[in-house]
């Protein structure tokens, strides 16, 4: 069976910033075909840890994170449901002087990009959180993060982009994509081929592949995050928390599962297979009893994780392709894209409607491994 | 040469088969096991200081139970046998274990996998009441604790172990109040000549509902729409039957629908999967001679399809000699063959048994929408078709994602049947074309500890 779509702009990939970008395209008036490989929101976005932060990220990043915030906000307007958004705050923890001092330096520099964090000091620590263990030597709040549940943010977008008239097309892989002097054919498992002026690769862990049919230097490693989760517990952890260096965050959700993270699970894109790792898990809830002692003995009821794309300087490409202009990319967001989603969706609809985003996105060029 | 690390988990029939039969040809090997004694569910020993003679806890199996329960007996210096124990992951040749030890990393190099089979449920008007059991919850408490699950107690639902457990209770003076059956006269009577297969076993159930009827309790074949009354327990049990219908006073009820495999430690290996049309349930893929798509793992016993007690010893046996020839033995063609011809005589009469006691799969286009059909996360069956019809959940990991169905205790054990028979009738698909859930450590809860486990290597 051969089926032939022309389209204004062809989207490989249906995470939260392809159906973003679809969506926003769709009211901008272009003609959207979006190819997911499974089932859309059901990668990266859909796996994640469900951090809705700014706090801790690249100063490059502040800007597009600052866009993407009062978009998590308006969720029931724009896709018509809250995706379980909360505005709980961010909290880091300092585990040590050098920590405190990192979070210190990191806060000085935040406010020069408009995000106000507040610190906290060895006392003040323990009288707002108790719960926390003794290794915990200060933190840095941002009151105005949050946290979301991912499994429904992205096939909400993805919902709202069927509505608004795209065409999603899910179970479908693509096996190629080429420029052929005007248009961009993209041919997808099962004979479909989709004809576009623009193509958007935000293949997430494969992106790097896509990109590489284009000419375009793009070293993704592979990600698995490695996440699991406890019955319900009476509720008390009040904030999302993660600490300097990043090695465990957990959050509580209000029906009382403690859902926790940290190191690295097992990945392959060529099988399509993500594992969490039992020695991960366990590194994970020993480091877990040492942030809230309260959670030993808790019983772990799941663990998963998925396949995301990581860069090695840690910040997402963004932006045209070296050799074709309306070539757009966004990928590589290496564990930490959920809250710049819909963000993401909205700068991709301005570089192709407009030329041009307001957002300040130049560090992500690809150019830089060139 | 080095000794390859041979692993069984699980100790009921098949386990124990394969364990003693690895050992009697001078294998050493690890017997991995949840329970704290051998026999497995159907030959489930008391706790130590609660025996009884075996012919009183077992009945006509007594002697099969006592085989097992001594299958080791000689052979311990071969087996390490690991009893409360629970493998809560698998990957690739790395077992990670939970038990009195603590946590601990066991590296294999050939794994026979007899994990066993517990209860299919299909929920119904107060399913969740406390004092409704599943029936091999109800035959347990029987067994193992020598306590009978009520005073005046029903039993619901289909299959061989519908009028054994019934019997079982009556036998034990617990008051039977009613045997409904949910598969027709007409349907076990199409049936019978495929029973016939194996006339002993065919028997015996003539014999139990003999009992059953000799004693005056009730049994009432074709029944639908069953519902339990009762506010905090159960006060009884409602039914129909064709045009007319049925109501009877009771404080428990034991309910089974057939026994569904154990299968998530097969699917954390990687093993395929396929639908099995008869039993309407995803079995690990394996070869005539037990093995599974990975070819370091075998599969042996319900945990690979339903076969009963009877074939899991066999197919126990069977597995262990298609692994001591893969290892390069000398095994016993004659015994092989014997054991095939065994398996293949069982084999046609559990078609025969799915065909007299069919999965009544119908029964989930009707449940109420207010009815819950997870019960670790509270998702009822409108949650589920909300989610079918206003999040297009096309998948039963997607219907997972959105209603949390099968993400908390259990992990699906329990409810996954349930959940993956609604989503096709519902959306009017073939119940093998909705997907299955995926498998994710653990297997059962493990707790939030601090120790990191070293590796035998």
């Amino acid at each position: 069976m051969s089926e032939r779509l022309t389209t204004d702009v062809a989207i490989i990939g249906g995470g939260t910033a392809g159906c973003a970008a679809a969506l926003a395209l769709r009211k901008r008036g272009l003609s959207v075909v979006l190819l997911d490989k499974g089932f859309c929101g059901a990668g990266a976005s859909g796996v994640n840890f469900g951090g809705v932060r700014r706090q801790g990220r690249s100063f490059a990043e502040l800007p597009l994170a600052a866009r993407a915030r009062p978009l998590w906000d308006r969720l029931p307007e724009l896709v018509g449901e809250d995706g379980e958004f909360k505005a709980t705050g961010h909290v880091k923890l300092a585990r040590s002087e050098a920590d405190m001092a990192t979070l210190e330096t990191y806060a000085q520099g935040a406010a020069e990009h408009g995000l106000d964090l507040k610190l906290i000091g060895p006392n003040a620590v323990r009288d707002a959180y108790p719960w926390l263990g003794p290794k915990v030597v200060g933190a840095s709040l941002c009151a105005d993060d949050g946290q979301a549940n991912p499994r429904l943010v992205g096939p909400a977008f993805a919902r709202a982009a069927r509505r608004a008239g795209a065409d999603i097309r899910e179970l479908t892989r693509v096996e190629s994509a080429s420029f052929g002097g005007e248009t961009f054919e993209t041919v997808a498992a099962g004979g479909l081929r989709v004809e576009s002026r623009w193509l958007i690769n935000v293949a997430g862990a494969w992106a790097g592949k896509v990109a590489e049919w284009f000419g375009d230097p793009a070293p993704v490693a592979t990600l698995a995050p490695n996440m699991a989760v406890t019955e319900p517990l009476p509720f008390f952890i009040s904030r999302s928390i993660g600490v300097c260096g990043g090695d465990v965050y957990v959050r509580q959700v209000d029906r009382g599962n403690v859902v926790f993270g940290g190191g690295a699970g097992w990945g392959d894109i060529d099988l399509d297979r993500a594992r969490p790792l039992a020695p991960t898990t366990e590194t994970a809830m020993a480091k877990l009893i040492d942030m809230i002692p309260a959670l030993k003995g808790a019983m772990v009821i799941r663990s998963w994780s998925g396949l995301d794309g990581e860069m090695p300087d840690h910040i997402p490409v963004i932006g045209p392709g070296l050799h074709h202009p309306r070539l757009l990319h966004a990928f590589g967001f290496s564990g930490h894209g959920f809250q710049l989603g819909p963000a993401v969706g909205e700068v991709l609809c301005e570089l192709i409607v407009d030329g041009e985003t307001s957002t300040d996105i130049k560090a992500f060029a690809i150019a830089r491994f060139q | 040469m080095v000794e390859p690390r041979l692993v069984v988990i699980g100790a009921g029939p098949a386990g124990v088969r394969a364990a003693a039969t690895l050992a009697r040809a001078g294998r050493p090997v690890v017997l991995i096991d949840e329970n704290m004694r051998i026999g497995g569910q159907i030959y489930r020993q008391p706790p130590p200081g609660a025996e009884r003679p075996p012919e009183a806890l077992y009945g006509f199996e007594a002697a099969k139970a006592v085989s097992i329960h001594r299958a080791l007996d000689g052979l311990q210096d071969r087996i390490d046998y690991r009893p409360e124990t629970l493998v809560w992951n698998a990957r690739d040749r790395v077992l990670d274990l939970n038990g009195p030890r603590g946590t601990e990393r066991l590296v294999f190099d050939r794994l026979i996998l007899a994990t066993g089979a517990t209860d299919r449920s299909i929920p119904f008007p107060g399913w969740t009441l406390p004092g409704v059991f599943s029936l091999g919850g109800a035959q347990i408490a029987l067994k193992a604790q020598g306590c009978a699950i009520g005073r005046r107690v029903a039993f619901v639902g289909t299959g061989p172990l519908l009028p054994l457990v019934a019997y079982q209770y009556a036998k034990a003076g617990a008051e039977v109040v009613a045997v409904l059956d949910t598969s027709s006269f007409l349907t076990k009577l199409k049936a019978a000549p495929g029973l016939l297969t194996l006339p002993k076993l065919f028997a015996k159930g003539l014999y139990y509902l003999a009992q059953l009827k000799r004693r005056g309790i009730p049994i009432v074949e074709g029944v639908e729409g069953l519902a339990v009354e009762g506010a905090t327990a159960p006060q009884a049990i409602t039914w129909r039957h064709g045009t007319t219908g049925g109501r009877i006073e009771c404080d428990a009820v034991g309910a089974g629908f057939g026994l569904r495999s154990e299968t998530q430690l097969a699917d954390l290996l990687g093993c395929a999967f396929a639908f099995d049309d008869l039993t309407r349930q995803w079995l690990p893929v394996k070869d005539a001679e037990g093995r599974a798509s990975e070819r370091h793992l075998y599969l042996a016993g319900d945990g690979a399809g339903i076969a009963g007690a009877d074939a899991a010893e066999l197919a126990g046996e069977r597995v262990a000699l298609t692994l001591l020839g893969d290892l390069g033995s000398r095994v016993d063609a004659g015994r092989i063959a014997m054991l095939d011809r065994g398996l293949a005589r069982i084999q046609r009469f559990r078609r025969a048994i799915e065909a007299a006691f069919p999965f009544p799969h119908r029964f989930h286009a009707s449940i109420p929408d207010t009815l819950t059909i997870c019960r670790c996360e509270g998702v009822t069956a409108g949650d589920l078709r909300r989610q079918v019809d206003g999040r297009e959940a096309s998948e039963m990991n997607r219907l997972k994602a959105y209603s949390r169905l099968g993400m908390g205790r259990c992990q699906g054990r329990m409810c996954a049947s349930a959940g993956t028979e609604l989503l096709s009738h519902w959306r009017a698909a073939e119940v093998g074309a909705v997907g299955r859930l995926r498998g994710q450590a653990p297997v059962k809860p493990i707790p939030v500890a601090e120790s990191s486990p070293g590796t035998m290597a």
